[in-house]
């Protein structure tokens, strides 16, 4: 498992938390570290590190603990438990998910605003550049569309020039066209040595952007690798039929993971799909309405899961 | 302080500032009702008889001042902070290299940005279409005092803002906003009943300063107005900042 790290540091836990032997390339970095909320564990254990010029996608269904991950480092929540640790705070950019802005400022203004907090920030008119928020500039904040408020905002969040930036669902609300400029853009900042911390709920997103993929549920990382290692996990397909073979039988066969029968329905989870299909056709004249779907990411965080507890 | 760290102070205030001149919800009432209320108490209503009894209509023209200084801080504190609080806007400048204390200062400006606007309409309503008979000395020590003065206004709606939701916010600001206004003896002199406790609102020491700059009795030593005033507003800004930063959220 690999562990969240972000460059110098900037203690953001009390002394007594902070371990000073964290990598000093290392830009962020969680280790260890749980979080409840009343009841709710929303971190259990958790340890990421994020390297320079590394995109690392923090991926999971809702309530998975993706934002208290990248809430803790920033220090908007404190741990219960563990160290968390982040370089200085004038070297990052942030996206939140859920923030209200001033209605009345204009898109370009905001841009200006959050800009005078850097040493070097670019200029309002590069930062609108690279974002493409230039036609929305002179656009009050109270005025545009929920996708173009996420635009404005990503703008705010690289006005800096951040070596880290951290982005919560940053294309919740972005229509398709939107949501490729907004990718373009971080892969642009990525080549140019940019670490990124995203989270997402979105498959193709992390496929699309990320070295390195995180999944989470329930506040522990269950699956960390590459985008590759991950797709393999979860590429995983769903075959329905109805048939009178046995699901005992089936669940021995090469590439099923795992067979439940529902009445007359069988329901199997294979990593090879096609094989399976072949080999039901051949053992069962009479079967009928099949159908063969890729295994939701939602399901495949469900399997990841019981993989992660068994 | 080092440069980089001004500009970024003058720049929050100078958008905190522009934003609440373009809310017409809170620029309209807050610039223009004081003016207009002294307009109809002062010139339209009693205006004859003030005219015989100049410290009257100093009195009058103190007392509108100083509930002119009231709004701004109470109101752009306390709703303010409160739903920017709520909607995370907070959260979001925690997270941000931003100046801790920017936030409170560039409300502060704007709080006495407005309140030097109110003050320059009122200080031509009463030369120009009251003619009172003040000095431009007089009026600029008021307006100096008035627009310090109100400090304590925000510290209150500050305090408000940190411990009630964004949507009950006006309502507990008009809580406290209501009574001052009525029980400082802004308006009109109190009964006996009432004056005896006209002393635990800010705006009665306010009044009493104003009432000093403009050379009419106050009661009480200037120094004792300006110590209280100093006090609730250290207290109420220490109190508020503390569970703020307690709640996470400044």
């Amino acid at each position: 498992m690999g562990r969240l790290t972000i460059g110098p540091q900037d203690t953001i836990l009390p002394h007594s938390l902070v371990d000073d032997s964290m990598d000093n390339e290392c830009l962020a970095e969680l280790r260890g570290v749980s979080k409840r909320f009343g009841k709710i564990r929303a971190l259990d254990g958790l340890d990421l590190q994020v390297q320079p010029g590394e995109l690392l996608a923090l991926l999971g269904p809702n309530g998975a603990g993706k934002t208290t991950a990248i809430s803790i480092p920033l220090g908007l929540a404190a741990p219960d438990s563990g160290v968390a640790r982040l370089c200085d705070r004038r070297q990052i950019g942030v996206m939140m998910q859920e923030v209200a802005l001033t209605d009345e400022l204009r898109v370009h203004e905001h841009i200006d605003l959050v800009a005078s907090y850097y040493p070097a920030p670019l200029t309002v008119a590069a930062a609108m550049e690279m974002t493409h928020t230039t036609a929305i500039a002179n656009r009050p904040y109270g005025k545009l569309s929920g996708g173009q408020k996420r635009q404005a905002q990503f703008a705010m969040a690289i006005c800096g020039r951040p070596k880290l930036l951290f982005l919560d669902e940053p294309t919740a609300g972005l229509d398709v066209q939107a949501r490729q400029t907004l990718w373009d853009t971080l892969g642009e900042l990525v080549r140019s040595g940019t670490a990124v911390v995203l989270t997402t709920h979105y498959l193709e997103e992390a496929e699309a952007l990320a070295d390195h993929v995180a999944v989470l549920t329930k506040g522990r990382l269950i699956a960390s690798g590459t985008v590759s290692e991950i797709r393999a996990v979860v590429g995983r397909k769903r075959i329905s039929c109805v048939s009178t073979l046995a699901a005992e039988q089936i669940g021995t066969w090469p590439g099923v993971d795992s067979v439940d029968r529902d009445r007359r329905q069988l329901h199997i989870t294979a990593r090879d799909a096609e094989d399976v299909v072949r080999r039901l056709l051949a053992a069962d004249g009479q079967l009928q309405e099949l159908e063969v779907r890729r295994a939701g990411l939602a399901e495949a965080f469900t399997e990841l899961t019981q993989e992660a507890c068994s | 302080m080092k440069r980089r760290v001004l500009h970024a102070y003058l720049t929050e205030a100078k958008y905190e500032s522009l934003r609440m001149l373009r809310a017409p919800s809170f620029a309209v009432p807050f610039l223009l009702i004081p003016v207009m209320v002294y307009l109809l108490m002062g010139v339209v209503f009693f205006g004859a008889a003030l005219r015989h009894d100049p410290k009257a209509a100093i009195g009058v023209f103190a007392g509108l001042t100083v509930f002119g200084m009231m709004g701004p801080g109470m109101f752009g504190f306390g709703v303010a902070v409160a739903m920017e609080r709520e909607h995370g806007y907070l959260k979001l400048r925690r997270a941000l290299p931003a100046p801790r204390a920017g936030y409170f200062v560039a409300k502060m400006c704007m709080a006495m940005l407005f309140n030097a606007i109110i003050m320059v309409t009122m200080i031509a309503a009463a030369l120009w279409v009251a003619r009172l008979p003040l000095g431009w000395t007089q009026m600029a020590s008021l307006a100096g005092i008035n627009i310090v003065g109100a400090l304590p206004f925000c510290a209150i709606g500050l305090f408000i803002g940190v411990l009630v939701s964004g949507s009950a916010s006006p309502g507990f600001v008009n809580l406290v906003y209501l009574p001052m206004m009525w029980l400082s003896g802004l308006f009109i002199p109190l009964p006996k009943s009432l004056a005896g406790a006209a002393p635990v609102w800010p705006a009665y020491h306010l009044l009493q300063l104003s009432l000093g700059a403009l050379g009419q009795p106050a009661a009480g030593s200037a120094m004792m107005h300006a110590a209280v005033l100093a006090g609730v507003t250290l207290a109420l800004f220490a109190a508020a900042v503390e569970r703020l930063a307690r709640a996470g959220g400044g």
